[in-house]
């Protein structure tokens, strides 16, 4: 491929497990640099995704590239040239935190003086230094995951994979994690990356696909997925329970030519709309007085939600 | 929310026993769950060992009671012997990695003491269930034997199988309480190689002790597993001393006890700080 | 930060040979038993104590102990057939246990195949363990039997060759039925098939003591090939069967070889 900025190319990717098809056919394209999200619920094909763009799972139908390479063929160069970070630690729990990132490192067949540089360099990048030598067991979970990313990064891969890179962390932990990927971005590398929380996708990705039962149901940069799904403002209004007579079906009925979309939950209801304040006012126009508003802009979540449902997947 | 028709209350267990009858569920659950991945262990790997060494190594060993201490045959001899080792298998296995498992893999104690149990409730109902497997296994070891005329008499057969339950006791509390306070699995292997083996291949069972180096012989005959053999073999063979069964009682009976109190106090240890 | 201001466009590009990723799945486990190095050290003990309670405690009441037609001492009988079984034991303790754990709980295979290591490479380093570790146990073992002076000839010393054969024998075909477990309860399986081998293939008594039909079906396991190659070397009474002994375990080995990494491919590459 003469296209030396296309870092993974798919064109009606598929993949299936027996009789069921988890990925049905996606495009993507990712170019050099960017930093690139697949977001989409539970089961949305995510995964299945990224362990084909790994080049550990064989692609079902469709054509694949990674870094220009063939991962049928190419397999093992493909993957000297990634990192990889799974979504769940896969760290070698029989080793020390520094053995665990020097083992790896060889695994690529990397000069044993040249990993030993390289693994003093990550440990300061993540912050580990100080548990160069504990035991992985005893790590909490936010350095765990540090050590997974610093470990994907001993090849000093061009693609850089995270498959959910912060679930299950603490606030603190994943600000850690945001900052040390913000640099690595800042220094060329190229993130793919899947999560289904809306604030890493908006702080991290510059372009991301929306995913849902195996197929791309949107596809954008942020702002231009909401500006497309979503209104600019959602207005968020609470009634209180001596107005439950009134159901919020019935309000709803009331009120939904105000909004461009009116979303009812068990304890609110969502206006969406260009101007929320001005909404609000027209509500309280119309003798409704709920007991609480909020008015707020409309995010990442608002647009997921609406792609992909509220219905719980599992 | 349903609608309730009666008040029921949740109480607290008055006593460890009562506490342990309330995990009676959860361990029958656990066994039905798991009874495949033991059957070959605890019925079949023990008649093996009788058919190889009793019938066809016996086959090469001749039956002078003097030598076998007092057993008229090497299958008498060596039946009670693996009997006894196989009451203390069983119990291995059933508290080294499950014990461990408990507290630090699936955390199921920490489960199950988040309920009005305690502790020592919690160590009686594994307990229970470990004796059940003993009781089983070695029940199944006495019935398949006695055909072979390896019993002097029906009443010492039921004996002999009583006595595998204070054998497994003696075994469960001491052993439960070490991995109770273990931090991680690697001391196991070397429980089973310097403890369980050694004490199946040199407690008597397989041969005299008197055929041991004297110091050998002091020190077998120290172990918790030859004071089980022999007890045993007494009954088995219809020769019983009976000042020696009140020895071999005392010793088992008391490291049950001590074990029992060691297992609290290292388990509440874990589990508590 | 040299490391990520280089890290773009410059890559790891060197596929390891065959031998160089073994030797580092070889290293991976030394560094691993490097802290519990005395559950390494004490798996030379197992079969020792074997020798010391059956061959020399359960040898005193054995009398007139035939063997080819000559009264031998039954610990000479005993010693290599406990030298074959403890490499089968060593063998597929690392084979299905050890390799299970790597395979299902800390899923470090997952973790080399993201890596340039293939298949191949993990199915060949992982048994080149478990065979080095069994060839400095039956060393070990072989020291021992010299020093009781169960040694009777100096074809004694291909002995360890001959362990690693049933290494390889055993480890190959464990690992493959590995692949194939669920669970921890499916390795009863593996003690159904072992442990009759143990006791029964000319381990601790002659095949003689069997009728002939079930004599037939003994002589046809792997471990009875082992034992009685071993038995041929220590006491120096080699014969074609010995060969014969020699091509039934390499053929074994390298189809469970095979196997290991088909399922490897099957299970880990999805």
């Amino acid at each position: 491929m003469a296209d030396t900025d296309s870092m993974i190319l798919a064109q009606g990717l598929r993949k299936s497990f027996g009789d069921f098809e988890a990925v049905k056919g996606i495009d993507v394209d990712v170019r050099r640099g960017e930093a690139f999200g697949f977001l989409g619920p539970n089961g949305a094909g995510k995964s299945s995704t990224m362990r084909m763009i790994a080049a550990v799972s064989p692609v079902s139908a469709g054509v694949l590239r990674i870094l220009g390479l063939d991962p049928a063929t190419d397999g093992p160069e493909i993957r000297a040239r990634i990192g990889v970070c799974p979504q769940e630690d896969t760290l070698d729990t029989e080793l020390t935190v520094r053995d665990n990132l020097y083992v790896y490192g060889r695994y690529f067949g990397l000069p044993r003086k040249e990993v030993r540089q390289r693994v003093d360099e990550l440990l300061e990048f993540v912050q580990l230094t100080e548990k160069a030598s504990a035991m992985v067991e005893d790590l909490s979970g936010g350095m765990k995951r540090r050590l997974t990313i610093a470990r994907s990064l001993v090849n000093r891969p061009e693609v850089l994979l995270l498959d959910e890179p912060t679930t299950g962390l603490d606030p603190q932990a994943r600000h850690v994690v945001w900052d040390r990927l913000f640099r690595l971005k800042q220094q060329g590398v190229t993130l793919v990356l899947t999560t289904h929380y809306m604030d890493e996708a908006e702080q991290l990705t510059d372009r991301l696909v929306v995913m849902d039962k195996g197929l791309i149901v949107a596809e954008g940069s942020p702002l231009s997925l909401i500006a497309e799904h979503s209104t600019r403002e959602v207005a968020e209004l609470r009634f209180g329970v001596a107005e439950i007579g009134n159901s919020h079906e019935a309000i709803a009925g009331k009120v939904a030519d105000l909004a461009e979309r009116v979303e009812v939950l068990p304890d609110r209801l969502l206006l969406y709309t260009a101007d929320g304040e001005e909404t609000i006012a027209q509500v309280h126009e119309r003798g409704l007085e709920p007991v609480a508003t909020l008015v707020r802009r409309s995010t990442l979540e608002d647009v997921f939600l609406r792609l992909t449902g509220r219905t719980l997947v599992d | 929310m349903p609608d309730r028709t009666d008040d029921v209350r949740s109480t607290a267990p008055s006593n460890p026993i009562a506490g342990a009858a309330r995990m009676f569920d959860y361990w029958a659950i656990l066994y039905r769950r798991t009874w495949k991945g033991s059957v070959i262990t605890s019925f079949v790997s023990p008649l093996l060992y009788v058919l190889a060494m009793g019938v066809l190594l016996g086959g090469f060993i001749q039956g002078d009671p003097s030598e076998l201490e007092g057993a008229t045959s090497y299958l008498d001899f060596v039946a009670p012997g693996l009997l006894a080792a196989q009451a203390m298998t069983i119990v291995f296995g059933e508290v080294t990695y499950p014990v461990m498992g408990m507290v630090k893999w699936h955390r199921t104690y920490f489960g199950m003491t988040a309920t009005s149990l305690g502790i020592p409730d919690v160590i009686v109902a594994h307990l229970g269930f470990v004796l059940f497997r003993v009781a089983l296994s070695c029940a199944v070891f006495v019935v398949v034997m006695a055909p072979f005329g390896v019993f002097a008499s029906v009443g010492g057969a039921l004996v002999a199988f009583l006595v595998q339950l204070l054998v497994g006791l003696a075994f469960a509390t001491p052993v439960y309480a070490l991995s109770a306070g273990l931090k991680n699995e690697s001391p196991f292997a070397l429980v089973y190689r310097l403890g369980l083996i050694p004490l199946f291949l040199f407690s008597g069972a397989f041969f005299p002790v008197a055929n041991l180096d004297r110091w050998m012989e002091v020190l077998a005959k120290a172990t918790p597993l030859w004071h089980g053999v022999d007890l045993t073999r007494m009954f088995t063979l219809g020769q019983v001393d009976w000042s020696m069964v009140a020895v071999h009682v005392a010793y088992l009976g008391g490291l049950a006890l001590l074990g029992w109190f060691w297992a609290v106090r290292r388990l509440t240890k874990r589990m508590v700080s | 930060m040299s490391i990520l201001t280089t890290s773009v466009g410059r890559s790891a590009r060197s596929p390891l040979s065959p031998g160089d990723a073994a030797g580092l799945l070889l290293y991976r486990n030394f560094l691993a038993y490097r802290r519990a190095w005395y559950i390494f050290v004490s798996g030379f003990l197992e079969p020792v104590l074997y020798l010391f309670s059956i061959g020399v405690g359960v040898g005193q009441l054995v009398t007139g102990f035939e063997f080819n037609g000559e009264t031998i001492p039954y610990a000479d009988f005993v010693a290599p057939g406990m030298l074959a079984a403890s490499a089968m034991n060593g063998t597929i303790m690392d084979a299905t246990f050890n390799f299970f754990f790597k395979l299902k709980y800390n899923k470090l295979f997952d973790q080399m195949l993201a890596t340039p290591l293939t298949t191949m490479d993990i199915a060949r380093g992982e048994l080149t363990w478990s065979l080095l570790r069994g060839g400095l146990y039956s060393a070990g073992f072989l020291v021992v039997m010299l020093a009781m002076g169960l040694v009777g000839s100096w074809w004694a010393l291909l002995v360890v060759p001959a362990a690693l054969l049933i290494g390889l024998a055993f480890g190959g075909v464990c690992m493959a039925l590995t692949t194939f477990m669920r669970s921890w309860q499916d390795f009863e399986y593996i003690t159904l098939a072992t442990l009759p081998m143990f006791l029964f293939s000319a381990t601790f008594f002659p095949v003689t003591a069997f009728p002939v039909v079930l004599r037939w079906v003994v002589e046809l396991t792997p471990l009875y090939r082992g034992v009685v190659l071993c038995r041929e070397l220590t006491t120096g009474a080699l014969s074609w069967g010995s060969a014969v002994s020699v091509v039934y375990l390499v053929a074994m080995g390298l189809v469970g070889l095979l196997v290991v990494r088909r399922r490897l491919d099957k299970l880990l590459l999805t």
